[in-house]
Parts: structure tokens; C-alpha cells; sequence
């Protein structure tokens, strides 16, 4: 294509591969990743609190990568591993931070759930052990205006305990007070 | 429903019964337990269907033209440009909606959208629906509005000078009070003189709380679908389905009649208040489908959710109180100033609000509380979590850390002494019952080990201590009714299923798993097993909405009726069956029985069928309605509750002289849950209002550019500032109490009480470190900056207001406290009502407040 | 929902060609890099490209080469979160690393590249809104108005460079290429940015920023003080990057740059002035009393104004504050950064 040339600002068919399925889908090239999930592929576990990388509620896994969908060009993932809340499940089997987040209460609306879980699961990929700390950290691109992060900590920590085979019962103290 | 044997007559205002709060803890198999939502999966796996996760086959988008204007005249609309756009379905204007509507019946001052002035800028002018958002966002640009421009208010003070003589125009709004003044509201209980005059000590402070907002995640979305048979169905983002409905039913009268409007609740991504009014844009995508004759959406912008707004009102407070040597409050003299912008909203709650529950925590022996609301050219101010209270509470927990250094009494000894006894009145007539505020207090200051370092912690350090209360929901409903305030209806099925129906909504606090665990308890079933079907106004009885910290004690109290007459309605026909006293038929585990051998029995199923065989269809309804208040005067309706909620709080902060920035390590909170039916719920309350609360005393407020045309100076998730993980503090949680008789099973509210210590016990600390009093609300690094330069400069450490706008109030509404001898009735109706008990023989009719 | 407005998407596979793109399409044409800062400044309309031509598949702007005593060379599509893991800048360029730590959220570093933090639009709270707020206000100077409401008689815009690295990044000296139509130049970064909220860079529009180069380490040691309300997404309100290198007890360089309270990195020249050749010791109170004093020269020479969160006059008080953190940060013996706030 010569310099001058503009690219068809029209539907194209794109290739997509999420949580683990390959998805073909016709979508304008202006479009978000977190447009296509939801309009597109019916993804709505994937949501949106301000459409401008402010509140961390579209977070996806972009090759194990945490990324905010509403500022990602659907094109630019065409071809990488996408993975969106849908896919954390295993054939119905929850995934042990979203065990502990059902546990506790950790998901009150669960409105910002979605990408708090999945920022823990990159988290937890790259480190299994993390201090509540570099868990703070790892979480501050993502608010929650119902729990105060405490319980949100709380199953990241017992869903760290479950995946490296340790006991991860609940305290008494996180379930009814001191 | 079929077979209702237990039907009318029975009190709805206290379902009788074993379940009550005097089963011991031992008893209990599903209640006080920490158990996982009902819907916990659905929300953790992405499944929950939010108000915007709905797609419809034809769907139009809406979206709306909001005013870039904050106060003027529309002088011109021409929409015809947006119209013939392509992908244009319909073009909604003011006209086309005329009639008013408003959450209070005594505030009905909103269009859908604007007619012929508008408010603030963000009103909503025009609507639009179309193929797709973009259309519809290109076509609000075509629509031309011309607009001629009227003084602009956006504070109190210039609210107060609004010349009454000015052409009506000129005022916001033209009923009300005069000029700019909503409401004026003097209530004075007791003898204020004589309370001032045994005084030993009397302080007057000034308070300023700013303005701040919900910042619920989800942007609030609806859609709307009008039927091909006439009916209309509104899927919403409302905490409040049931007013919703109402407002519906009244703006849509020419359209569609009430009984084919069907509004369901969707889940709500956070609501603390903020989606309790019925809003404009639910109605403009009724009216747009019903105009198109397809199913048509609108989701916010976060942008808009900031214009939508009704959240925290900024207050100007002035507070003079009187106290003994030993720090006995003799009066309380308290005037509130509400900044409300441009609509009524529940702003005359609120006005009451301001006033309503300082006295449910100290005993304050005589009380006088003056209130104004203000109409202003800014987004409507409305309920947010602790509606009202939390400003008030602000003011009188820091004044009362202010009496304690003054009296050179510690924090701790001053509230305790002050505490109001349980099971009393208070001088405003609001009932107190169980109450362990004082143990929330030793818990606290224990725990955080608070005397030692009151006052001990080195230059920089500081801990503070606050205290608050909160009614666990209204005691009367929004619209005056005598209908109960919560409906539930059970269905059993043969198959051992019990359904549940109920108008509430869970807004992510689980209000539907108490509906589970409350019917699972009394039924012996696990909550996980029941179907619970809620905020369907086609299916479910009314449940007046997710406010006031209402759901859990009210549906609680219905869903126990419903569940205690199912269960009498099979207990015979099992006892019949096995041959045992109906009094020896018990529930557990899936199995009725006979408590004196647990083998014999039968499964639930079983025992639902032969019920079934002899009765008929089983089905069971319960209500509730609070206890009528004492509290009979004019305003005494706002602030009366069938149990209240007690809160201590200890704060501890870590203030960098230079700069003024401070970091809170950690906090202490005891709530006083009365007995909680999930303790796990009740702790995600308290934790989350704790949060919030650290957000509106540190840094959260709403602003706005009054020199630059009234514009809302950071409607952005990044700009107005919410607590990240990096600010949350250590938090310590201790859950006291002891069962409550007017809470199913004990409890009282978690939801909002919680928030309210915070505020005041963050300024309190701040004090202790720097010896700098913040009397605003945030408390931000400038300020406490500004208090340390000030010190440094030998002048007051102290920022705050120094005054109040001058108001003419009208007179007082004297009523005389318990003590005094009174009737909960102001003094003039007393002798009214005296004389008319003369004249028809002593019966006394009661009356309800406002 | 906030949408992007259409646009036609280029993705060249290499800086050259993506120049090429630029050129020929002229000020219809925007790089976009992660897209942390152009997605959302389109999807408010602040932005307007119809050509938006994608950095993602150039090769040629990604890696690292180079080593601490000669320099090291990283591409400008370089994420920041790659730059905060990365274990030879944690250990060699601590102060930068910190800095790039302290951008905005950890997802956003996920895609935020190095390339567009030096090129991030300047930020102002009348220009980052919404097409229907700026409405409003009739707009302002930097986007479709005229008048700048921050100081409404002021010839000029005052919109503020909110980068976190840059302050520390001019404070080093390091540099960039640019690579135009007529080929490469290299630029260092004091002399890349200007005193003009709306042409703050001084590039011409199809040159395209393809690599930053730090200068060695021979001794000199750096800080940067960022003010700003919360620990995380917040942009800086004051921003302080300070280099020092020592001879001895003596200082030999220094040089301080002050972002975030001004349209371009201001430099402290009279603090810098008053502490060269001084005797300076970590913890010791005359040094301190020594620093305090040149810092508060900084004073003067901040601009804050009315167009960011925090007070303004606050913000100006707390310059000579964070000068004086950032210079004692530098000190021998001074422990290392871990904080996310002042």
C-alpha cells in the first residue's frame, strides 16, 4: 500500500482467539476490544465503568498480560490469547480466586469483579506468594467502591494458599469480625 | 395466593413467632452464618446480567442532549437537522413529556426534559433515539438549542440573597420558599434557655461538609421495550423499582395506564443512593420505544452519572452546644444549610435528615434544629449512603472532641457519659431500643489501645476516636400510605421448592440471599436450594426500594411471616400424619419431623404434597410495616426506625508536617449489628462503608468552576478522586451487639452507619498529630497545611467556616420532650388535640408526621 | 459508552515507513503507541486524526541495547511496565525506573511505551473533558476555542507536561532520535520541549521519536518527587527529577527540572546556582539547612495553576519541598525510593 492510501474504514473480518476459541467476527476498524467482547462475541462478563483507562473495569488478559480493553484497538489483539472472565471457569469448575471471591464476599455488586480477577490471576501467574503488599500494588489500577479491597485481599490471598496446595481455610476474623 | 390460612388480620407491623431474636445462636442452622451469596457464582463468573448487558433483536440506542448551559432560558429548539439524519428513529423534546414527576410527592419539579428553562449544566434538553450510539451522538449535535441566559447560583450565600422581588425567573424554581429557598424547617424541643442557662460551658462551632457523589461502577443504563400488545417493560439500573413505577405510570398516563408498566430491577453495578430517584433517561427510553415501537437502550457516560448526580449534599453547619463541668450535654442548638442544586430530589428528607438522629447517640436534653435547603445551579444533591447524617454527625463528633480537650476530659469519658440509655426516647421523640454503643466504644479504644497514645504519639502521629448511629430504614414511606413497606409471597412447589417473591432489590449488599437465608432457616431448607425471584413489579410484591438501610430488617421481617405461615400451614397435616402434637412438628436439614424422635418424618417435598393434597395450591404471603413512631409532630417523620445501628471508630494518622499530606495506617470499627443474619455480609458492609467513608474525609468532592458558567470542574473516574488499594488502611473489625426484638432474627442495618464515624474521626486525628482542626469535610493536605502555616504564624490553627447566610426562619415548632411531660406532638396540637378528646370523649386520634 | 470516532488505521512495519504514512498525510495523521493517551484524548474529540498510524509492528522500536558505562539505548515501544521490571535499569538507572513506576496504574504501564510518555499531550482540566462539556465553556485555546480559561487575559496556553519521567530524564540529560522524512537527529531531551501548552515539543509533526538513550552512569545519582492526590492513576501535580554528581563532600553537578506545574519541564536554575560546588552530606543539618535554602529558589519559577487537582497555591509551596527531597534523595548514603507518594 503507498503512503497516501487509506485502509477500508469499513467492516472487516477479523480472527479472534478467546479463552481458548477461535472467533470470527466482521467489526469496523475504529472498534475497542471491549466493543467487540461485549456487542460482537457477547462477552458481557467484560464491563465498563468510564471508557477511558480511569477505573480498571474492562481489565482482560492479553497473553497472560493485564490490559484495559477499552483503550485496546480490537485489531491489535487479532491473534493473541484473549481471555476475558469467561473463560476462568474450567468446564464449570470455578477458578480458586473466583472460589474465594464467592467465599468472602470479595464480589459484593461484582461490577469490578471481573477485572480485579483477572489482574490477581497475572498476578498469582507471576508470582505465587505475593505479600498483601505487592498484592495492593499489583490491584491499584482497578477501583472498587463496595468492599474496601479487604475482602478482595483476602481471597487473592487464600486463592495464592489453594494454588500452591497450602490449607486455605477462612479466618474467623475476615468472616465475622475480631 | 391459594391457601393463605394466616391471611388478614394478623399485625404487620411485628411478624409474632419462635424465629425471633430470642432463639439463642445454638438454634439457629442457616442464620448467623457465614454463608456464600445465592447469586455469588453468577457474579464471580461474569454471568450476572447488568442493566447494559442487555441486547434486544431492533435495539435502538438512545442518547441524550444534556444543557451546556447552568441557568437559562430555551429560548429556540429545532431538532428537524437531527430527525432527517439516516439511522434516526426518534427525537424526544420537553413538549413531548409535560407532565412532571419527582421521588417526594411534595417535589414534583422535573421534566423528563427540559421545557422551557434549564437548571444546571448536564439538564437534559433532548433525546434521541437511533441505529447506533455514534448516530445518536451525531444527531444530539445537529439538535440546535438557543438559549438566553439567567443568574447564575451555585452557593448558599448567593442562594440566601436572591432578591425576592426579582422576576420569578430569576429563582430556580417558583415554589419553595422565597427566592431561592427550598425549605425552612425550625423544630425546638424542650427549653432551650434553661438548657443554655445550667450550662457550664458553651461552644460554637462552624462546619462545612462538601458535596461528593456515589461513583458507582456501573454507569446507570436502561432499556425499555413496548410490546406490540400495549404493554411497556423498563429493565433498569434502579435501586427503587417500585417509585420508578410510580413515576412511570404518572409522566406515561396519556400512553400507556399503570397496570401494563413493568419495571424490573436489574442488578446493580453499586448504587450507595445514587440510582434511588426515578431519572430522566428511564423515562425518555420509555416514551422512545413506545414512540418507535422498538425495544430502545440508553447507558450514561460517566460523565452524565456525575450530571445524574443526588448524592452527598454540601452542608454549611453552625453548631452551639452546652454542656455541664463534666461534659453533660444540657443543649444543643443546631442550624444545617443544605446546598441542593437544581432539583428537590428527597431534599426535604434530607433537610430533616440534617437534624434527625443527634440525639440517638448522646442524651441531649434540650434540642433545637434549624434547616434550609437551597436551590443552586448544580447537579441535583440527593440520598447517599447515610443520607443527611453524616454532615451533622461530622460537626458533632469533632465539637465533641473540641469540649473534651476544653474540659480537659479524653474522648472516650465524655462520649460514654453522654450516651443515650437504651430502650428511651429521645428529646425529638425517636426511639431507642437495644444499644451497645458503649460497647463498641471499649472495643475500639481497647483494641487500638487509644488511651495510651491519645495525645502521646509524637509530632506527626495522631489517633481519633468518632461515634455514630443509623436507623435501620425509614420509618414511613416516601408516598403516605398505610400499605406495608415490604411484600413477600412464597410459592411451594412439589417438588420441595420454595420460591421466594419479593419487590426488593440487591444492589450487591445480598439482599436477595437474606431472603433465602431468613425462608431457609424457618423452613429447615439450605438457602442455596430456594429460587428467589425479586424487582419484578409483574411478579413480586412491593418492596419500596435498596435505601435507608431498609431491606434487610424490613424484607427480612416479611419474608419470616411468609416463611413462619408456611410453615403452619404443613406443620399440622405432618403432625396429623405421624401422629404427634402439632407442637412437636420441627424443620431442618430438607426434613419436617417430630422434634422428640428425629426419625419420624418425612421429607420437605413430601410434606409439601400432603399439605397440597388437603389444602391446595401452597402459598403464603408476609408484610411489614415499621412500628408507628412516637415522634407525631410536623417532621417527625423523618428518623424514626424500628432499631438503630451503633458505630465507634478509632482513625489513626501519619501527617508529614511539611506538606500537610497525611496516610491512615490503619482503622478500628465496632458496629452494633444487633445479631447478624451473615456475618461474612456484614462485615463486607462495614468494610465498604469504611472505604467510603475514608474517601469522603480524605478526598472526594464534588466541584465545580462558579466563575467559569457553573461547570462541574472534574465529572472523571480519574479527577474525582476514589480511594485505590494504595490508600486503604489496615482495617480491624469487631461485630457486637446483642439481638434486636425488632430485627428478624435480631439484626439491624451495616450498610450506611458504618461510613459515619470516619469523617470525624480522621479530623480528629489529625488533630491529635498536628494540633490543626479541619472543620471541612475533606480533609485535604492543603488544609491541613494551611492549619499548620497558621500555627506557625501564631494565628488559629483552625480551617473552616466562620459563618452562616442569614435566614429568616419561621417560627419554631415547639414540642416538649419526654421528660417534660410531652405527647410527641407539637405544644399547639397538644391543646388541640386535648380539646378535641373533650368534646368526643377521650378518644384521641393519632396522626402521622410529614 | 465512550466510542472512538472513525479513523482509517495504518500499521506499518517499520518507523521508516510509518514516516512515510505521516508525511504524506500530514496533520490528518497521529502515531499512536499504546494508545494510553490518544484513545482517550479521541474519544473525548480533543483528538481528531482520520489517519491514526500504529507503532505496534515496528520491530525497529522495541529492545534494548547498550550498557550502564557507555549509555544504554531503549525503543521507544518499550513498555513501562517492561522498564519497571526490567533488572538491569532497576539496578543500574534506579531514579528512572522509579519514576516510570510511578506512572498512572500498572495495567496502563502494561501498554504505555516510553515513547508516548515522552510525547504525552499536555494535560489541563478545561481541555481533558468531553466535546459536550468544553461546549460549555465555548471551548478553549488549545482545542477549537480561543480563549484560555486558565488565565482568560493570557496570550498563551497553560496546559501542564504531566509526564513523570521527563522531569527526571532532562534532569539526566539523556536524549532522544527522531527519525524524519530526510532522516535521523539526535536530540537532547532539554532542548525537546517548549514553554507552550499547545506546541510543547519541538519536532516537526512526521518526525517520529524512535529511541531514548540514557547517558552512563558514571556516579551521578538521580530522584524524582512526584505530588499527586492518591498512590496510583493519578497524573503528577508537581513532579521533581533531580541529578546529582559528587566530588567528594562537594557538589560537582546538579541540575533540577520541575514538571508538572508548567507547560514544559521548568529548570531550577538559581537553586542549582546556589548549591553548586557546596558541601553536602546526607543527614547532617547544615546540608540540609544548605539545600533547604536553594530550594526554596524554586519558588519563583513554578508556574501551577488553577487547571489540575490540588490548590495551585499549595501546589507552588510545595515546590521548594519536593526540590529538596529530590536533591537530598541523591546524596551518598541516601536510601533507596520505595514510596508512591511525595
Amino acid at each position: 500500500m503507498s503512503p497516501r492510501e487509506a485502509p477500508d474504514r469499513r467492516k472487516t473480518l477479523g480472527e479472534f482467539r478467546v479463552n481458548g476459541e477461535r472467533r470470527e467476527v466482521a467489526y469496523e476498524p475504529h472498534r475497542t476490544l471491549l466493543e467487540v467482547l461485549r456487542e460482537d462475541l457477547d462477552l458481557t462478563g467484560t464491563k465498563h465503568g468510564c471508557e477511558l483507562g480511569e477505573c480498571g473495569a474492562c481489565t482482560v488478559l492479553v497473553d497472560g498480560v493485564p490490559v484495559l480493553s477499552c483503550l485496546t484497538l480490537a485489531q491489535e489483539v487479532e491473534g493473541c490469547a484473549i481471555e476475558t472472565i469467561e473463560g476462568m471457569a474450567d468446564k464449570g469448575e470455578l477458578h480458586p480466586l473466583q472460589d474465594f471471591f464467592a467465599e468472602l464476599g470479595a464480589s459484593q455488586c461484582g461490577y469490578c469483579s471481573s477485572g480485579f480477577m483477572l489482574a490477581s490471576k497475572a498476578l498469582l501467574a507471576q508470582n505465587p506468594s505475593p505479600s498483601r503488599d505487592e498484592i495492593r500494588v499489583a490491584l491499584s489500577g482497578n477501583l472498587c467502591r463496595c468492599t474496601g479491597y479487604v475482602k478482595i485481599y483476602e481471597a487473592v490471598e487464600l486463592a495464592a494458599k489453594k494454588l500452591r496446595g497450602e490449607p486455605c481455610e477462612p479466618s474467623r476474623e475476615c468472616t465475622h469480625g475480631r | 395466593m391459594g391457601a393463605d390460612a394466616a391471611g388478614s388480620g394478623a399485625p404487620i407491623e411485628r411478624p409474632e413467632g419462635r424465629y425471633l431474636h430470642g432463639v439463642p445462636d445454638a438454634d439457629l442452622k442457616v442464620v448467623g452464618k457465614p454463608w456464600r451469596k445465592i447469586d455469588a457464582r453468577a457474579r464471580v463468573t461474569g454471568q450476572t446480567r447488568f442493566a447494559d448487558d442487555l441486547f434486544a433483536p431492533r435495539m435502538a440506542y438512545c442518547k441524550l442532549l444534556r444543557s451546556t448551559q447552568a441557568h437559562a432560558r430555551i429560548v429556540r429548539i429545532d431538532a428537524s437537522a437531527a430527525e432527517a439524519m439516516e439511522g434516526v428513529y426518534a427525537v424526544l423534546l420537553g413538549k413531548d413529556l409535560p407532565i412532571t414527576f419527582g421521588i417526594l410527592p411534595v417535589s414534583q419539579d422535573e421534566h423528563t426534559l427540559c421545557i422551557d428553562k434549564v437548571r444546571f449544566v448536564g439538564d437534559p434538553v433532548a433525546a434521541v433515539a437511533a441505529v447506533d450510539e455514534d448516530t445518536a451522538w451525531e444527531a444530539c449535535r445537529k439538535i440546535v438549542v438557543e438559549y438566553e441566559a439567567l443568574p447564575l447560583v451555585t452557593d448558599v450565600f448567593t442562594a440566601a440573597a436572591t432578591d425576592p422581588e426579582a422576576p420569578h425567573e430569576h429563582r430556580i424554581h417558583d415554589y419553595g420558599r422565597l427566592g431561592n429557598f427550598h425549605r425552612q424547617e425550625n423544630l425546638e424541643f424542650g427549653d432551650l434557655a434553661q438548657g443554655f442557662g445550667e450550662s457550664d460551658l458553651v461552644r460554637e462551632d462552624f462546619f462545612f461538609f462538601e458535596g461528593n457523589t456515589h461513583l458507582p461502577m456501573e454507569e446507570h443504563a436502561t432499556l425499555a421495550t413496548f410490546d406490540p400488545d400495549g404493554k411497556l417493560c423498563v429493565q433498569s439500573s434502579t435501586q427503587t423499582p417500585h417509585y420508578l413505577h410510580r413515576a412511570l405510570a404518572k409522566v406515561l398516563a396519556e400512553h400507556v395506564p399503570a397496570h401494563k408498566i413493568r419495571v424490573i430491577a436489574c442488578p446493580n453495578g453499586g448504587g450507595f443512593g445514587g440510582k434511588s430517584d426515578p431519572f430522566s433517561h428511564e423515562i425518555a427510553v420509555a416514551m422512545l420505544s413506545i414512540r418507535t415501537g422498538r425495544p430502545v437502550k440508553v447507558t450514561l457516560t460517566r460523565e452524565e452519572v456525575f450530571y445524574t448526580h443526588r448524592g452527598r449534599h454540601p452542608v454549611l453547619m453552625r453548631s452551639r452546644i452546652g454542656v455541664s463541668r463534666s461534659g453533660r450535654i444540657k443543649a444543643l442548638d443546631f442550624e444545617t444549610h443544605l446546598d441542593g442544586g437544581a432539583y428537590g430530589s428527597y431534599g426535604t428528607a434530607s433537610t430533616f435528615y440534617t437534624g434527625a438522629l443527634q440525639c440517638v447517640t448522646y442524651h441531649v436534653e434540650n434540642y433545637w434544629f434549624r434547616g434550609a435547603r437551597y436551590f443552586t445551579n448544580k447537579a441535583p444533591c440527593g440520598p447517599k449512603r447515610g443520607h443527611g447524617t453524616p454532615q451533622p454527625r461530622f460537626a458533632l463528633e469533632v465539637q465533641m472532641d473540641k469540649l473534651a480537650v476544653e474540659l480537659g476530659l479524653d474522648p472516650v469519658r465524655i462520649r460514654k457519659d453522654n450516651l443515650v440509655p437504651a430502650n428511651s426516647l429521645t428529646a425529638n421523640w425517636m426511639r431507642v431500643g437495644t444499644m451497645a454503643l458503649g460497647r463498641c466504644i471499649d472495643q475500639v479504644v481497647a483494641g487500638s489501645g487509644f488511651l495510651d497514645r491519645w495525645q502521646k504519639l509524637p509530632h506527626g502521629k495522631g489517633v481519633g476516636l468518632a461515634c455514630s448511629s443509623y436507623l435501620s430504614g425509614a420509618g414511613l414511606p416516601i408516598y403516605w400510605n398505610a400499605m406495608p413497606h415490604s411484600g413477600v409471597q412464597l410459592k411451594l412447589d412439589r417438588s420441595g421448592l420454595v420460591t421466594v417473591f419479593c419487590g426488593s432489590t440487591d444492589i450487591g449488599q445480598g439482599s436477595n440471599s437474606i431472603l433465602a437465608y431468613v425462608v431457609g432457616e424457618v423452613l429447615g431448607l439450605d438457602p442455596q436450594d430456594l429460587r428467589i425471584v425479586t424487582s419484578d413489579t409483574d411478579l413480586t410484591p412491593v418492596d419500596l426500594g435498596s435505601y435507608s438501610s431498609r431491606v434487610t430488617l424490613m424484607t427480612g421481617n416479611a419474608a419470616l411471616q411468609a416463611a413462619e405461615r408456611a410453615r403452619d400451614l404443613i406443620a399440622p397435616h405432618v403432625a396429623d400424619k405421624l401422629g404427634v402434637p402439632r407442637n412437636r412438628i420441627g424443620f431442618a436439614k430438607g426434613r419436617v419431623f417430630d422434634v422428640s424422635d428425629p426419625d419420624q418424618g418425612m421429607p420437605f417435598a413430601d410434606a409439601v404434597q400432603l399439605a397440597e393434597s388437603k389444602l391446595g395450591t401452597i402459598g403464603t404471603t408476609g408484610s411489614y410495616r415499621p412500628p408507628k413512631s412516637p415522634a407525631r409532630y410536623k417532621g417527625g417523620g423523618v428518623g424514626p426506625s424500628a432499631n438503630y445501628s451503633f458505630t465507634a471508630a478509632v482513625v489513626e494518622v501519619d501527617v508529614d508536617p511539611e506538606t500537610g499530606i497525611y496516610t491512615v495506617p490503619r482503622i478500628f470499627v465496632a458496629h452494633d449489628i444487633g445479631r447478624s443474619i451473615n456475618p461474612c455480609l456484614v462485615m463486607g458492609q462495614v468494610e465498604g462503608s469504611v472505604y467510603m467513608g475514608l474517601g469522603e474525609a480524605m478526598m472526594e468532592e464534588m466541584s465545580y468552576r462558579s466563575d467559569r458558567f457553573g461547570v462541574h470542574k472534574i465529572p472523571s473516574m480519574l479527577d474525582y478522586k476514589s480511594p485505590t488499594t494504595m490508600e486503604m488502611p489496615e482495617l480491624i473489625t469487631w461485630l457486637v451487639g446483642d439481638p434486636d426484638p425488632n430485627g428478624p432474627f435480631g439484626a439491624k442495618e451495616a450498610g450506611q452507619g458504618p461510613l459515619l464515624p470516619i469523617m470525624p474521626a480522621v479530623a480528629n486525628a489529625v488533630f491529635d498529630a498536628v494540633g490543626v482542626r479541619v472543620d471541612e469535610v475533606p480533609i485535604t493536605p492543603e488544609k491541613v497545611f494551611e492549619g499548620i502555616e497558621r500555627a506557625r504564624k501564631g494565628k488559629e490553627p483552625r480551617v473552616g467556616p466562620t459563618k452562616t447566610p442569614h435566614v429568616d426562619w419561621p417560627e419554631a415548632r415547639k414540642v416538649r420532650t419526654p421528660w417534660q411531660g410531652g405527647t410527641g406532638l407539637e405544644v399547639e396540637r397538644e391543646q388541640e388535640e386535648l380539646a378535641a378528646a373533650r368534646a368526643n370523649g377521650g378518644a384521641s386520634r393519632e396522626r402521622r408526621g410529614d | 459508552m465512550l466510542r472512538l470516532p472513525k479513523f482509517s488505521y495504518h500499521r506499518p512495519a517499520s518507523g521508516a515507513e510509518a514516516v512515510r504514512i505521516v508525511a504524506a498525510h500530514g496533520g490528518e495523521a497521529r502515531y499512536v503507541a499504546g494508545g494510553t493517551d490518544l484513545y482517550p484524548n479521541m474519544k473525548r474529540r480533543v483528538q481528531r486524526p482520520g489517519h491514526v498510524v500504529a507503532l505496534s509492528r515496528c520491530q525497529d522500536l522495541r529492545g534494548m541495547r547498550g550498557e550502564a558505562r557507555s549509555g544504554v539505548t531503549i525503543g521507544a515501544m518499550t513498555t513501562l511496565s517492561a522498564i519497571e521490571h526490567d533488572p538491569r535499569l532497576r539496578a543500574e538507572y534506579p531514579g528512572f525506573v522509579h519514576a516510570a513506576s510511578v506512572v498512572s496504574t500498572p495495567l496502563l504501564r502494561n501498554m504505555g511505551t516510553i515513547g508516548g510518555n515522552l510525547l504525552l499531550d499536555t494535560r489541563c482540566n478545561y481541555y481533558d473533558q468531553s466535546h459536550e462539556w468544553r461546549e460549555s465553556i465555548d471551548f478553549c485555546k488549545k482545542c477549537d476555542g480561543s480563549t484560555c480559561w486558565v488565565a482568560p487575559s493570557s496570550p498563551r496556553c497553560w496546559a501542564v507536561q504531566s509526564s513523570d519521567t521527563v522531569p527526571l530524564l532532562c534532569a539526566i540529560d539523556a536524549s532522544v532520535t527522531l527519525l524524519g522524512a530526510d532522516g535521523e537527529r539526535r536530540v537532547p531531551l532539554r532542548a525537546l520541549y517548549r514553554d507552550d501548552g499547545i506546541d510543547f515539543v519541538q519536532k516537526r509533526h512526521e518526525e517520529l521519536l524512535t529511541a531514548l538513550h540514557l547517558p552512563a552512569t558514571n556516579g551521578w545519582r538521580a530522584s524524582y518527587r512526584k505530588l499527586r492526590r492518591r498512590g496510583s492513576f493519578d497524573f503528577p501535580v508537581l513532579g521533581v527529577g533531580a541529578c546529582l554528581s559528587m566530588d567528594g563532600d562537594r557538589v560537582a553537578e546538579l541540575d533540577v527540572r520541575i514538571g508538572g506545574a508548567g507547560s514544559w519541564p521548568i529548570p531550577a536554575q538559581k537553586t542549582v546556582e546556589m548549591l553548586r560546588g557546596a558541601v553536602l552530606r546526607f543527614d547532617d543539618a547544615a546540608s540540609d539547612e544548605l539545600i533547604r535554602a536553594a530550594a526554596q529558589e524554586a519558588y519563583k519559577p513554578t508556574r501551577a495553576m488553577d487547571n489540575t487537582d490540588l490548590d495551585a497555591h499549595w501546589r507552588k509551596k510545595m515546590a521548594p519541598v519536593f526540590v529538596a527531597r529530590a536533591i537530598r534523595d541523591c546524596l551518598p548514603g541516601a536510601p533507596p525510593r520505595r514510596d508512591v507518594l511525595g
